[in-house]
């Protein structure tokens, strides 16, 4: 056994915090809508080569394999970049289009997000298809060579700065069993139809409705076969699943500024951090990231070694969702009436604690909530009946 | 990177496993724990004669040579098979002190008969006042002529009423530390003085009291060097500590197997309770401690058995299999229902194992404690 990292893993993160620092500064903040998405920075990060990392090198991607696909996951989100741009492109729709997508697609998008010129958004929740993604309701109707979209989509990150949709429809309404009924489309956000509107929610993201009025799109914006959108949907999540493991490392960062401010903040004549009670709490963080950092080392590890990590995974988005909720509950209690200033000069880290408290909330309900993930680590990877 | 175990530890793990179910079934576990000597002499051999107590013990000392990363693979089976006896004592805490600190000449007087399974060892740490720290430890032992006298009462020594040779750690020198002052000496069990008595634990696992009267020591059985032994102790607890995890994710991974194969049968409402979802929650819960205890007992395990340091490691360790552990076991009884509160089943053998492993080389509190000071507080 050996959990160390080879010389090359080294040095590439080495070279990835020499940019990371030098485009963002040491006291990037990364918690207001415009600094989760620059196009500017992905471009930037194009430039050095650093989009579509994983790719295959055929496609014009790195080739990295999974271990610095992770360690690159890890950076990014220690330094909180900004990736809203280019992230869902380069973890999903490029790998599935390399997967599946006809040859003109491949040639359409492919080139284009590795330069950072285009984003796509996801278009799979709908009003009536949260978890359940399966019971998407918005349809696509063939009329001569055209689809025509009617439905809406919600919780859309970036569909305001978006290009494309990469988006579930239902093509087949009378298919036995209701997911053999799905496609997956790639669809411009230009196209006359389609009406984009911004969502209030507490985590200050960029999300959107997006509602699609009789939207014509050509025959070539289906993606694989017909029908088969399920099985895109749920498979080919390679690259998500290693870097969703870099969160941890966001995390770690995040604590780490809580510990700081514990050493060298004092309380009834002391500093916080001789508190025995909130020596335990922190303590105890400390030991949740370092299981949270390590299990998604596994993932990396399972996944290099060409074992699918499907309960691994769905554990890692679990454990890390909740760990990230916990951590910023218990930052803003140890720092008191200061944790929940949202800015100022009394806000400790400019607020971010107080926003990280209301942005927990994202990861354990989104991208599946958490108690499908439980029901699919039991059945998927415990075996055990349906219910 | 590299996660995987090697080709022989996959074997030993296999044939661990193998010999333990056949040779000690649940029943014999049972029997044991009502027992009076608290162990299989015949198991004993057995486990001898496959080379598991000499397993770490460098060859020149007939012992297997192999690293403690392999002895960590083995505690693992026999902490899924709950094996009753005095391997941890003997082979940890009991051999490791003497291989760390010894002389030449003890090494060669003891280590051999470890690995033959001549003898048992146990190491005689907490006292009334200490658990796992010098501050406590009053226990003196005074030079006279050629001897030590030792005098003073330890708690919590395993097996002891059945071992061969105590290794005592006793005060010789009030230091300006509590950690100065510290000597171990090899005492030989029946040494006129030692009273001993199994202590009543809800781990039913032959913990004693044992009662020093002014036992005479001969000098040629101190081990290390006079006043400055702590350390030694301290390397112990290390491995011991990992070495102990290295048990309760064995146990942990068999209260899951259990409880997954329980709740697939078990019907309720015409369906295998498996199938309601709250169950499978509370099973991908147990899923998740068993699988991020492994994790991060085989990191600390790795950085021990490569020397680098470990003490933020051993202490995360520790802490967080404690809890997985003990809520793995809380789950596996419900998870089972009043069957699983009976005796005869054997789930709770589990549950009782968990808390009484979770106190031992400190519980999660003192791990946060140390965690706490290791990331700068």
């Amino acid at each position: 056994m050996d959990f160390g990292f080879t010389a090359e893993e080294q040095a590439f993160r080495e070279e990835l915090r020499e940019f990371l620092r030098q485009e963002l500064g040491p006291e990037h903040k990364g918690r207001t809508p415009h600094d989760l998405f620059s196009r500017e920075f992905s471009r930037k990060l194009a430039k050095k080569g650093w989009l579509g990392v994983g790719w295959p090198k055929e496609y014009g991607g790195g080739g990295r394999p999974y271990m610095e696909q992770l360690v690159y996951g890890e950076e990014m989100m220690r330094h909180r970049a900004p990736a809203g741009a280019h992230i869902l492109a380069q973890n999903m729709v490029g790998p599935t289009l390399i997967r599946i997508g006809s040859e003109e697609q491949k040639k359409e998008y492919l080139p284009k997000i590795l330069s950072g010129e285009i984003t796509f958004c996801l278009g799979y929740t709908e009003p009536n298809a949260g978890t359940d993604l399966a019971a998407c309701q918005t349809t696509a109707v063939l009329d001569g060579d055209e689809w025509v979209i009617n439905g809406s989509k919600i919780f859309t990150s970036f569909a305001g700065q978006a290009h494309y949709a990469w988006m579930t429809v239902r093509t087949d309404p009378n298919a036995p069993k209701r997911h053999r009924g799905l496609s997956m489309f790639i669809v411009d956000m230009k196209t006359p139809g389609i009406t984009v509107r911004e969502m209030d929610t507490m985590w200050d993201y960029l999300q959107y409705e997006v509602f699609f009025d009789d939207v014509r799109v050509p025959k070539t914006a289906v993606v694989g076969e017909l029908n088969k959108g399920w099985d895109y949907l749920t498979t080919a999540l390679d690259h998500e699943r290693v870097f969703m493991g870099g969160t941890v490392a966001q995390h770690q960062r995040f604590f780490e500024e809580v510990v700081e401010y514990a050493k060298k903040t004092e309380r009834n004549g002391k500093p916080l951090s001789k508190d025995p009670i909130i020596r335990q709490k922190l303590a105890q963080l400390a030991i949740d990231l370092e299981v949270g950092r390590l299990f998604a080392y596994r993932v990396a590890w399972l996944l290099s070694n060409g074992i699918v990590p499907f309960s691994e995974a769905s554990i890692t988005k679990t454990f890390t969702s909740e760990l990230e909720r916990r951590l910023a509950n218990t930052a803003v209690h140890i720092m008191g009436p200061c944790g929940t200033l949202l800015e100022g000069k009394r806000a400790p880290y400019d607020g971010y604690m107080a926003w990280e408290y209301k942005f927990s909330l994202m990861m354990a309900v989104g991208g599946g909530s958490n108690e499908i993930e439980r029901i699919i680590i039991a059945i998927a990877g415990l075996g055990l009946p349906r219910p | 990177m590299n996660l995987d175990l090697t080709e022989e530890q996959e074997m030993l793990r296999t044939s661990a496993r193998d010999f333990l179910s056949k040779e000690c079934p649940k029943t014999l576990v049972r029997e044991l724990e009502e027992d009076e000597k608290g162990y299989s002499p015949e198991l004993w051999r057995k486990m001898a004669e496959l080379g598991w107590m000499g397993l770490v013990l460098p060859e020149e000392y007939d012992g297997m040579g192999m690293g403690f990363m392999d002895l960590v693979i083995l505690l693992q089976e026999m902490g899924r098979n709950i094996l009753p006896g005095p391997f941890f004592c003997t082979v940890v805490t009991g051999s490791l002190p003497i291989l760390f600190a010894g002389t030449d000449e003890q090494k060669k007087e003891f280590l051999p008969k470890v690995a033959s399974g001549e003898l048992i060892l146990t190491l005689a740490l907490s006292e009334p006042n200490a658990l796992y720290g010098a501050v406590g430890v009053e226990t003196k032992a005074v030079a006279q002529g050629d001897s030590f006298v030792i005098n003073g009462t330890k708690l919590f020594v395993e097996n002891a009423h059945i071992a061969d040779c105590i290794i005592c750690v006793a005060r010789t020198k009030e230091g300006s530390s509590p950690e100065e002052g510290i000597t171990l000496f090899l005492v030989d069990a029946k040494s006129p003085g030692i009273k001993c008595e199994v202590m009543p634990t809800i781990g039913a696992d032959k913990l004693c009291e044992v009662v020093f009267e002014n036992v005479s020591v001969p000098q040629k059985n101190m081990l290390g060097e006079l006043h400055n032994s702590w350390p030694v102790i301290e390397k112990v607890l290390e491995h011991a500590t990992i070495a102990k995890c290295a048990e309760m994710v064995g146990g942990a991974e068999a209260s899951l197997d259990m409880t997954l194969s329980y709740v697939k049968e078990r019907e309720q409402y015409g369906k295998p309770i498996g199938s309601f979802q709250v169950i499978q929650h509370y099973c991908a819960n147990m899923w998740t401690k068993v699988d991020t205890s492994r994790s991060i007992l085989y990191l600390a395990a790795w950085k021990l058995a490569e020397g680098l340091p470990a003490t933020m490691d051993i202490a995360v360790a520790k802490g967080w299999i404690n809890d997985s552990y003990l809520f793995v076991t809380e789950r596996a009884v419900q998870c089972h229902g009043a069957i699983g509160t009976t005796r005869d089943h054997d789930i709770g053998l589990y549950y009782r194992r968990a808390k009484s492993t979770e106190v031992a080389f400190g519980n999660t509190d003192f791990q946060k404690e140390i965690v706490a000071q290791q990331i700068g507080l």
